[in-house]
């Protein structure tokens, strides 16, 4: 994608790269809160894919509904959830956005239709498809956006979901972040495809592929997908394609792969390009600096938030098992 | 009082709460223009339109994922499967997905949805067609899990099922598809968690529940010829579970019978033996006992599926034991 042109494409590309810059903060921020052993279980970091998530999720409106992984952070911030509320999550606090009960994976908000947060690897995808399908039932207009990895691609409820979101011509968007590893394993040794979004072939839908280093690309072909369901011509399947700077978890040295690997992919960096994008707009690299402190100290408030943030009290430990009936 | 098969009385409640509330669709393989593998929709398609009685392809997995993902957004989805048998392969969607969504969200998301089909031992159809799940279902937190034997039953805990906030697990018996009943007319439902007396009796109490009380109610009544006095008391409600309707009958008759058609290993009677003894100790004069399914896959011949099930014999047998 060429570079910003107007100052308005410039500006555009400013809040793309804000928010992609947020994520990252946050995730250095909860890297280091997991280190010193105050975030508890899996954390799985998006550093490197921003680009994705972030291009993604702009280009859906605010009735459009979002269903993500157990590798949520990224997608949650893109979406504008609260930083706070999120790091009190992770933290294990009743301010957290679903007060102490998901943690990591398990990020929920319904005001701004975040769907979860899913554990099981590609178990959320024919949840993403019910989504889609309730919009179908009731004419309401909204777009379902399904994230998930490479990994879940080989896994039934994937092909289930899709062959389903075929036939009823369903308003999703099923976006393959393809990292390149599922946990551990390499893409060559599990995927019988290259690239996933071949698969759309089997059920007879749209495809398109993309490398997701550039914010605004990303977000141009996501949009091309958005629109063809929501004027009901059905579901696409994308395959996304990006690296994780971090390993599977935070328990994970990533041995499995190269220095040089890791080092050729850091130049692919989607800040970096962003950022490269922006100077040669004629940004100053002060005013970036200065973007780079706020969100430095949105993020440091957020971990101070979590930190003085109280426990869920123990009463609350059946809260929430079953929904009452009014 | 009218008379309905458990089918007919199944049929009624959906139909009476489709057409009540528009967010109620009903999914599943055969449902619409085959009308039910069991005949349970009979008709309802004609009545509700292909946009709300939805067939899917063999696809269990899939559209259970998908009911549970409308029901996230508010609709009120009835998922059917064919036989819980087939519930198997979507298992994960009800115990990690539908069971835990509300928490999980802390509230955000309920997950008001039926899964409901045909279970428990049928008539000659083996291993893989022929099984009950209640003790599976009724380990997970945030299910409820309903087992009706009569068509009144059946109806009014669907109804209740239907309007329930939360993941309800509604097995059916294929044996008792046919089966008939008086329904009272007019609307009505059942509270979950509430048991039913069957049969008064004042010796011992057999506690049971769906097609195993076939076995126990013609068993009672060949004891009260012997002057045994058997109570019977049907669950209706596995999860929750009604406590004190079984202490209450327990603490009357002194001894506790379990008859249900699974497995014994971990069977949910194991459940009902350890409330008793936990809460009613002093009462029982008798160890409670328990009969159940034999610990095998169910075989084909007749004789050997015969001889894995609960049965009037042993039941009656097990009776004179505890009397004695």
């Amino acid at each position: 994608m060429s570079q910003p042109k107007t100052k308005k494409e410039t500006e555009d590309l400013l809040e793309l790269y804000r928010q992609m810059l947020l994520i990252r903060r946050f995730e250095e921020a909860s890297a280091k809160a997991y280190s010193m052993g105050k975030i508890g279980g899996f954390c799985h970091l998006y550093i490197g894919q921003e680009a994705v998530g972030v291009g993604a999720i702009s280009a859906l409106e605010q009735k459009d509904y979002i269903v993500s992984t157990y590798r949520d952070h990224g997608h949650a911030l893109a979406r504008g959830l609260e930083p706070k509320a999120l790091m009190a999550e992770l933290f294990g606090k009743r301010t957290g956005i679903v007060h102490g009960n998901g943690g990591s994976m398990h990020f929920f908000d319904k005001n701004k239709n975040f769907m979860g947060g899913h554990g099981i690897v590609g178990g959320h995808i024919s949840l993403a498809a019910g989504i889609a399908y309730a919009s179908k039932y009731r004419g309401d207009g909204a777009v379902t956006l399904c994230f998930f990895g490479e990994g879940a691609a080989n896994i039934g409820s994937f092909h289930e979901g899709m062959n389903l979101a075929a036939i009823w011509k369903l308003p999703l968007v099923m976006i393959c972040e393809n990292n390149h590893y599922a946990m551990g394993t390499p893409e060559y040794r599990a995927l019988s495809v290259k690239d996933v979004s071949v698969r759309a072939a089997a059920y007879d839908i749209a495809r398109d592929h993309i490398e997701g280093d550039e914010v605004r690309k990303v977000r141009e072909h996501v949009r091309v997908a958005v629109e063809r369901a929501r004027r009901g011509e059905g579901p696409t399947l994308m395959e996304i394609s990006t690296y994780r700077f971090r390993g599977h978890s935070m328990s994970d040295p990533a041995k499995y792969r190269t220095k040089e690997e890791l080092e050729k992919y850091k130049q692919g960096d989607p800040l970096i390009k962003a950022e490269k994008d922006l100077l040669s707009a004629g940004w100053a690299q002060e005013e970036l600096t200065k973007m780079d402190e706020i969100i430095l100290k949105t993020v440091e408030e957020s971990v101070d938030f979590a930190e003085k943030s109280e426990e869920p009290p123990l009463g609350w430990l059946y809260k929430h098992v079953y929904a009452e009936n009014v | 009082m009218a008379v309905l098969t458990y089918r007919e009385a199944l049929n009624r409640a959906m139909t009476e709460e489709m057409e009540k509330d528009p967010n109620i669709f009903l999914m599943g393989e055969e449902v619409g223009h085959y009308e039910g593998a069991y005949k349970v929709s009979q008709g309802m398609l004609a009545k509700f339109g292909e946009r709300r009685i939805i067939d899917t392809p063999i696809s269990e997995n899939g559209f259970a994922g998908v009911g549970i993902g409308a029901a996230m957004v508010g609709l009120r989805p009835i998922i059917e499967f064919m036989t819980w048998n087939f519930s198997l392969v979507a298992i994960d969607q009800i115990i990690n997905s539908a069971a835990k969504m509300n928490y999980m969200s802390a509230g955000q998301f309920p997950i008001p949805i039926v899964f409901r089909g045909a279970g428990g031992a049928g008539g000659r159809l083996g291993a893989q067609h022929s099984q009950s799940f209640e003790s599976w279902y009724a380990h997970i937190p945030g299910l409820k899990v309903l087992a009706p034997y009569t068509p009144s039953d059946a109806y009014g805990l669907l109804k209740t099922s239907i309007r329930d906030n939360n993941p309800t697990i509604f097995i059916e018996s294929e044996v008792l598809y046919g089966s008939k009943g008086e329904v009272p007319e007019g609307e009505f439902s059942i509270p979950m968690g509430k048991s039913d007396i069957k049969r008064e009796g004042t010796q011992l109490t057999i506690i049971s529940w769906s097609r195993a009380l076939m076995y126990v109610l013609p068993a009672a009544e060949k004891l009260a010829k012997e002057g045994i006095s058997v109570e019977v008391l049907d669950l209706r409600s596995i999860r929750p579970l009604d406590e004190e309707g079984i202490l209450a009958s327990v603490r009357k008759t002194n001894r506790a019978l379990i008859v249900e058609e699974g497995w014994n290993v971990a069977g949910f009677g194991a459940q009902v033996a350890y409330l008793i003894q936990k809460e009613a100790f002093d009462y029982l004069d008798s160890p409670v006992e328990r009969i159940t399914q034999e610990d095998v896959p169910m075989p084909y011949a007749a004789n050997l599926e015969k001889s894995s099930l609960p049965s009037e014999e042993k039941i009656i047998k097990k009776v004179r034991e505890m009397i004695k």
